[in-house]
């Protein structure tokens, strides 16, 4: 599903990517972990085509294509789909508007029918029991004056909704109780298929506590230091990241 | 000798022909149009050296022989207007054509007890004595030319009374219709609007022109809201590309009389509104809500001035506008808050976006407090889109262009939404939204519920 070699990315002519390879296959599920500032932010913003990252050395192959090809709009309509870590507020444009908006557009551009209003509207309202979201939040304008939890629970609605061949969490358990984070897992353990990828990136093993992830990757100053299974992740919860930094520095220096 | 002397001494021969019409008029009538006339004489037009004038120059409006219409004004097809009514929305219509009150193409209907309203030529020849105590006493005396050229050569508009506390159901449609000829016209509307204790109305003061002819119009009105009285107003300007238009609107407000009014420029080759609202009592309360969505070489300047006279006064000002092409927008909002205007309380916000390199705003919050205990403030911006509500928009598929007319105009839509009348709300944000490409946002919630 997504290739990922030698990925080099800088910010405003600083390195931040440097040299990632990753291979995601449909059915797998993908943790990216690490400490502030290695990176992992970065990794799933240049995959939604976020403009201000300047790719300045290897390829992403997404689906058999060149991702840096697809403007942002086409990746979506390819079925990429990114949760914001800060989902941005949209004062008059209605969530369910831009709902409806961005599942036909996808949905038209994948040769299926677009859905009516009243089709539309029970998909939501299936999808919003899953989020434990008040219907009252669908005829706002776009995360305007959501509380964080809400946000992020918009951000899985969007994804229930859309069931995007593959989503990229930033960060979405963030700042989040625990039943917030629940629903997070609940809405990745729904999409979970063989036809699915999911790649999750986090800072903390606790949402681990609830989606099992197939792979775990720690991200160092920019490159994959290390991969594993779930166990990489517990052992990161007990220990921190200090002994991976220390188990690379020399490798980098 | 200054460059605007040729229409100048055009405009001013047209007043000396008639003065002598004014033989049989009452002596106040005669003084006004004489005081209007030697005021205009004095001053002229104003001048990009004129502070209130910095950023609009007048010199087309100057350079072009503009010639008042005669009386014939029943040449118009009713059906051609019929698109400028509101669906939806019964409403008492006043029609007038080149500056004239056409009885053949209005609609008024029957009015409540206490209320009249009728061409205000008319009113000037049966009932001037009503009047006296109102016509031209609420516009500054040397506020600039074009009232003054107002005030000496008005032709015709709306007289509205509102007696004690009537209330009038239906607002009143005022259709102020250009139709072009070969020689560019002029039409000098004016407006008399007196609400007394206690009374409430709605009043549509519409803008349009049937044709592309190039014309003036230079229009005042004169709002007097009396103690507890409710007033909104509706100016929407829809003028033909080519049109000239200056407009000025002076409100007079009374003990906890209300005042919104409502401006929306769509319009117009050149445009300058003139809206100052006076808070003469306790309690008195103005809201200014603004929306300008222009393109190509439009200009459009909204000069406000809310005058704190006494204590306890609300304002906002809600303006925010839309640019394009090589267009240009002049905010200027000026609060004067007087020694004896105690716990008064002001807002004014001015947001601008621009979708193109070569359009421009200058916006320009001019606060004048005097007192100690108020509450005031202001804010004003001049941006494009924001960048992050782009990039969101279209990581959910939406592509660019769509994206941008989408926050377009979801920006521009927030004023539209401070519109009361539904019928007149829906129908401005479906032209909005034709004009932006974006279909059915405004009927979201309606779809969808």
């Amino acid at each position: 599903m997504l290739s990922i070699k030698n990925l080099h990315v800088s910010v405003d002519g600083k390195p931040i990517l440097k040299g990632v390879n990753l291979d995601v296959k449909a059915g797998e599920v993908h943790a990216i972990m690490g400490p502030n500032g290695s990176g992992k932010s970065t990794l799933a913003n240049v995959l939604a085509g976020r403009e201000q990252y300047e790719v300045t050395a290897g390829e992403v192959i997404y689906q058999g294509r060149n991702l840096f090809e697809l403007a942002p709009e086409e990746r979506a309509r390819q079925g990429m789909f990114l949760a914001f870590q800060y989902p941005v507020e949209i004062p008059g444009v209605s969530n369910i508007y831009l709902l409806k908006s961005a599942l036909n557009a996808i949905r038209k551009s994948q040769g299926h029918v677009e859905l009516d209003a009243m089709d539309f509207l029970a998909l939501v309202k299936d999808r919003m029991k899953l989020v434990e979201m008040p219907e009252e939040l669908l005829y706002r304008s776009v995360n305007e004056g959501f509380s964080g939890g809400e946000k992020k629970r918009n951000e899985i609605l969007q994804m229930a909704v859309l069931e995007p061949k593959l989503a990229i969490l930033d960060e979405t358990d963030s700042g989040l109780d625990i039943d917030a984070l629940q629903v997070v897992a609940r809405g990745v353990n729904v999409l979970r298929s063989p036809e699915h990828a999911i790649i999750l990136v986090t800072h903390y093993q606790r949402l681990l506590n609830y989606i099992e992830p197939d792979q775990v990757h720690v991200l160092v100053d920019g490159r994959i230091a290390k991969s594993g299974d779930k166990t990489l992740a517990y052992e990161l919860e007990k220990q921190g990241y200090g002994w991976i930094t220390q188990e690379v520095a020399p490798a980098i220096a | 000798m200054n460059p605007n002397s040729t229409a100048k001494e055009t405009y001013l021969d047209a007043m000396g022909v008639a003065e002598k019409g004014l033989a049989k008029a009452p002596s106040w009538l005669r003084e006004l149009r004489r005081d209007g006339a030697s005021r205009f004489a004095e001053i002229g037009f104003p001048t990009p050296r004129d502070e209130a004038w910095k950023y609009t120059d007048v010199t087309p409006i100057v350079q072009t022989e503009f010639k008042p219409v005669a009386e014939d004004v029943n040449g118009i097809d009713p059906a051609r207007l019929e698109g400028f009514w509101f669906e939806n929305l019964p409403s008492h219509r006043l029609v007038f054509v080149n500056g004239h009150y056409s009885e053949k193409l209005s609609t008024p209907g029957a009015w409540p007890k206490g209320v009249t309203v009728m061409s205000l030529a008319e009113a000037l020849r049966d009932k001037a004595h009503r009047l006296e105590p109102y016509l031209g006493h609420y516009v500054p005396e040397k506020i600039h030319g074009f009232a003054a050229l107002n005030t000496a050569l008005f032709t015709d508009g709306a007289y509205v009374h509102l007696g004690r506390g009537t209330r009038l159901a239906k607002p009143i449609h005022l259709l102020y219709v250009s139709a072009g000829a070969a020689d560019p016209l002029l039409s000098q509307p004016r407006n008399l609007v007196v609400a007394e204790e206690n009374s409430q109305a709605v009043l549509i003061e519409n803008y349009v022109a049937v044709g592309e002819a190039s014309y003036f119009t230079n229009a005042l009105t004169e709002v007097v809201v009396g103690p507890h009285a409710v007033i909104e107003h509706y100016r929407l300007q829809e003028e033909s590309a080519k049109a000239y238009h200056i407009g000025g609107l002076h409100a007079h407000l009374d003990r906890d009389g209300r005042f919104t009014a409502h401006g929306i420029d769509l319009g117009g080759r050149l445009v300058r509104n003139d809206l100052r609202s006076v808070l003469d009592a306790e309690g008195a309360e103005c809201h200014l809500n603004g929306l300008y969505v222009i393109g190509g070489r439009q200009h459009v300047d909204n000069y406000t001035h809310i005058d704190h006279a006494k204590p306890r006064g609300t304002s906002r000002e809600f303006y925010k506008g839309v640019l394009d092409g090589r267009s240009r927008a002049v905010f200027h909002g000026r609060v004067v808050v007087r020694p004896d205007a105690q716990h008064t309380d002001a807002q004014q916000v001015n947001n601008n976006l621009l979708l193109s390199r070569d359009a421009e705003a200058d916006t320009k919050p001019q606060l004048e407090i005097y007192a100690d205990d108020v509450k005031c403030s202001h804010g004003a911006t001049v941006g494009q889109l924001d960048p992050d509500a782009l990039f969101y928009l279209r990581s959910r598929a939406v592509d660019e262009a769509a994206a941008r007319d989408l926050l377009t105009y979801a920006f521009a839509r927030d004023v539209l939404s401070r519109l009361r009348l539904e019928p007149v709300r829906a129908q401005l944000e479906r032209n909005l939204a034709a004009k932006l490409r974006v279909t059915a946002l405004h009927q979201a919630k309606e779809v969808f519920q």
